[in-house]
């Protein structure tokens, strides 16, 4: 449970720092007239949405693996899951998306639809195919009930997967519709926004993923 | 600027037409903030009922035979979940954060009305889920509001299968919805105030719900984690939390898990919990006092800072709920510390709410009354936290009416308190009419002598060694004949507390036709919301133009100044520049 409260202590220490920040020590009923200066930090309602929604899946994922940890050490006859070696492949694939979808956000910037076409059908793709790698890796681990009941490692390993797995799918949600507005037409100006967050979402679930498969190869 | 961008539209940001898109589908924060408002009472009620019939069991035991010990246990625990969850939190943030944050503020409405939207539908959606429990085979879960395992999931433990499916599936949804509406409250508060409305301008009720949304969104993960592992320790027979065991000669396949876990993760949401419904309440309550004591918050920045603080501190106090629990004992040391280190920025709020009182120009009006006996019932279950916040104390205490009487005066009276009071004072800009006075003075003094004349005794109950959790106390030898005596008289202040809050369901309902027609800024408040173009406010709020902060919420009585209040909107004049306060 303690790595979980330096989680938290570190995103609220985060959060008291920016508000420290932007001068929480002003004194306001010197009613002195103010710069119009409200907005304090200089993003988008939606990055700033994408943002706190990010920190709550982080608070979700550190709980997780957090109990994955407390639920290790205090058994006794913990039996350690055999990583299957596809979760290598799916790692990879997994990081070719974000980098496709990057490179997407990026050809959009630029004004190039071709660029653009081509790095999102890719990022779909390679999303896809890492959601399909993960199916496969949980037949390899345990392929039935009777596994999941009897290890809790592998019980661990199917709800984080799932979990993780959710949360892509809804960011491909998101980007599904960002593409078929593209398909669609739309000027590129107007995807730049979409895309551009679709990408920080998907470094976001590449970081979250490899926290998990850290802690699953090295707990 | 990017704030320009949304704030400073003309044009409200959705334009409903239809009744539906108005009233029923509507993105308006103030119609869901109505939406959320009706839904949680509603359910509250169902809650206060069930209270009041687990009261008639304790409080004449054998007098009433439609209440079984099964459905003692259910009722327990559907009237803990429901008003912590599904009343407080849900009133508070969905509720009061909907209607006041883009009011306050100054903006136009919330930065994603259509998610705001999906918030409150699925909101309705989790207390369907709950409700449905009352109506499965087995009936509703009776694990106690904490479910813990591996009894909530056994035979044996009264809607042990689909009632505790129930409310782990609706506690999911609870969070989905909460999600949603939270991400709404953070971005809004960050980043669509109006011009001039500087962090440190805001009033301290946006404050406290910003903090606790905060709160919130990072303390629900806890129990999101814990539903969904118990979920599959119940349906698909994981032992994430389930150790072996024997239940009622079987031995279920369960092997290995750590109950002791559950309760760690339950309880680093259950802590932060407590603050998401008491900040809220901190910050109305400051609003409150400085609007009906005409005079400024005492030491706004530290009660800014004190929010901040608390917020913080919550999160790492949450094993004091554990001192029985079997966890390393070494571990009390530390959380008792902690737990009493909170109680110092808790402590500078109460002293700043008692000296803005101090020398105020105080009007007993019906919200100040529920502000200040808010004083008295706070600082009543603190000072009961601080026994029970030290190790040695609470170890005799804790299976006792004594936590029950701490935990209902801090953080049940204390913050319905606030809701009524919130309640009186916002209902004219809400509905454009007043209250019946008089009514609401009966509801005050019923409620407030009520609820000390109900959770009082039970501080006595505990000392005398009185266990919580029981059906029915039976002939126990040491036990006095006055136990049995205070429990009749506890359970008569009961049914007169609940019976007083028909008068104010009354009272606001018939204000709604026959109530006095309500100026636009009856309280005479500095508040942004109470200077909108119309009362009630209209679809965007503020008509043309955004309107313009130029001071803070709290310029009451200022020498010199013409009125004894001067809204934040009012431009800055040389006879008067400073303020009042000088506290800080």
């Amino acid at each position: 449970m303690s790595n979980t409260a330096i989680v938290v202590a570190l995103l609220v220490g985060i959060a008291v720092w920016f508000a420290v920040a932007s001068r929480l020590t002003a004194k306001p009923w010197e009613n002195r007239e103010q710069k119009g200066d409200v907005g304090v930090l200089h993003m988008s309602p939606q990055r700033i949405g994408l943002w706190v929604f990010m920190a709550v899946v982080t608070s979700l994922f550190a709980l997780f693996l957090t109990a994955y940890s407390m639920r290790m050490h205090h058994s006794i006859g913990w039996c350690h899951l055999t990583i299957p070696n596809i979760l290598w492949v799916n790692t990879a694939i997994l990081l070719a998306a974000s980098v496709a979808l990057q490179l997407a956000a990026n050809a959009v910037s630029g004004g190039r639809r071709d660029a653009t076409r081509t790095a999102l059908v890719a990022a779909g793709t390679l999303s896809i195919g890492f959601l399909a790698g993960q199916v496969l890796a949980w037949r390899a681990v345990g392929p039935s009930l009777y596994f999941v009941q009897g290890s809790p490692a592998i019980a661990f390993f199917y709800v984080l997967t799932i979990v993780h797995g959710l949360h892509l799918l809804g960011g491909l949600a998101v980007l599904g519709r960002a593409s078929l507005r593209f398909a669609g037409g739309a000027e590129l100006v107007d995807l730049r926004q979409s895309l551009s967050l679709c990408a920080t979402y998907w470094h976001f679930l590449l970081l979250v993923w490899l926290a998990v498969f850290g802690v699953l190869l090295f707990l | 600027m990017a704030y320009v961008a949304i704030a400073d539209r003309d044009a409200p940001i959705h334009d409903p037409h239809t009744f539906i898109e108005k009233y029923i589908w509507s993105q308006d924060h103030k119609v869901i903030a109505i939406q959320y408002s009706i839904v949680a009472i509603f359910v509250g009620l169902v809650a206060l009922v069930l209270s009041g019939l687990m009261r008639l069991q304790l409080g004449f035991p054998d007098s009433f035979h439609f209440v079984d010990p099964n459905q003692y246990y259910q009722f327990i625990t559907m009237h803990g979940m429901i008003m912590v969850i599904y009343l407080l939190t849900a009133l508070f943030l969905g509720g009061f954060g909907n209607f006041l944050i883009p009011l306050m503020c100054g903006s136009r409405d919330m930065v994603f009305p259509y998610m705001n939207m999906l918030s409150f539908w699925v909101y309705l959606l989790a207390v369907i889920v709950l409700l449905a429990s009352f109506f499965v085979q087995g009936g509703p879960t009776g694990a106690g509001w904490t479910l813990y395992p591996p009894q909530a999931v056994l035979p044996g433990t009264p809607g042990a299968g689909l009632g505790i499916i129930l409310m782990l599936v609706s506690l999911g949804i609870f969070i989905v919805a909460f999600t949603m509406g939270g991400l709404n409250y953070v971005t809004t508060v960050l980043q669509a105030r109006c011009r001039g409305m500087t962090l440190m301008r805001m009033p301290l009720s946006v404050w406290g719900i910003f903090v606790a949304t905060i709160l919130g969104l990072l303390a629900f993960p806890a129990l999101f984690v814990s539903a969904i592992m118990m979920t599959l320790d119940g349906t698909l027979g994981t032992s994430f939390f389930m150790p072996a065991l024997s239940s009622m000669g079987q031995a279920p396949e369960h092997d290995g898990g750590s109950p002791l876990l559950f309760q760690h993760l339950f309880w680093f949401f259950g802590h932060p919990e407590v603050y998401i419904v008491a900040l809220p309440a901190f910050g109305i309550v400051s609003d409150l006092l400085a609007t009906h004591a005409r005079k400024n918050i005492f030491g706004y920045r530290m009660m800014v800072w004190a929010i901040l603080a608390i917020g913080g501190l919550s999160f790492v106090v949450w094993a004091h709920h554990m001192y029985v629990s079997g966890m390393n004992p070494y571990f009390g040391f530390f959380f008792a510390t902690t737990t009493l280190i909170i109680a110092v920025p808790t402590a500078i709020k109460v002293y700043n709410w008692v000296l803005t009182l101090w020398k105020g120009d105080i009007h007993l009006t019906v919200p100040m009354l529920f502000a200040i006996g808010f004083i008295f019932t706070f600082v009543h279950g603190g000072l009961t936290g601080l026994f029970l916040g030290n190790v040695t104390v609470d170890l005799p205490l804790s299976d006792t009416y004594f936590v029950v009487g701490h935990f209902h005066m801090v953080m049940g009276v204390s913050p319905v308190l606030v809701v009524f009071g919130a309640i009186y004072h916002w209902y004219p800009k809400l509905t454009g009419r007043m209250w019946d006075d008089r009514l609401g003075r009966i509801h005050f003094w019923l409620t407030f002598l009520g609820t000390y004349a109900i959770y009082l005794p039970m501080h006595y109950l505990g000392i005398l060694g009185v266990p919580r959790r029981y059906y029915a106390l039976g002939e126990t030898e040491f036990l006095p004949q006055s136990v049995h005596t205070v429990n009749a008289a506890i359970t008569i202040a009961a049914l007169v507390v609940a019976a007083s809050v028909v008068i104010f369901l009354y009272n606001m309902i018939v204000s709604l036709w026959r109530g006095e027609k309500s100026p636009p800024n009856p309280w005479k408040a500095t508040t942004l919301e109470w200077q909108t173009p119309d009362t009630p406010a209209k679809h965007g709020n503020w008509g043309p133009r955004l309107p313009e902060v130029h001071r803070w919420a709290y310029d009451y009585s200022v020498p010199g100044a013409p009125d004894d209040f001067i809204p934040q909107n009012v431009p800055v004049d040389s006879r008067y520049a400073t303020g009042t306060g000088h506290h800080g």
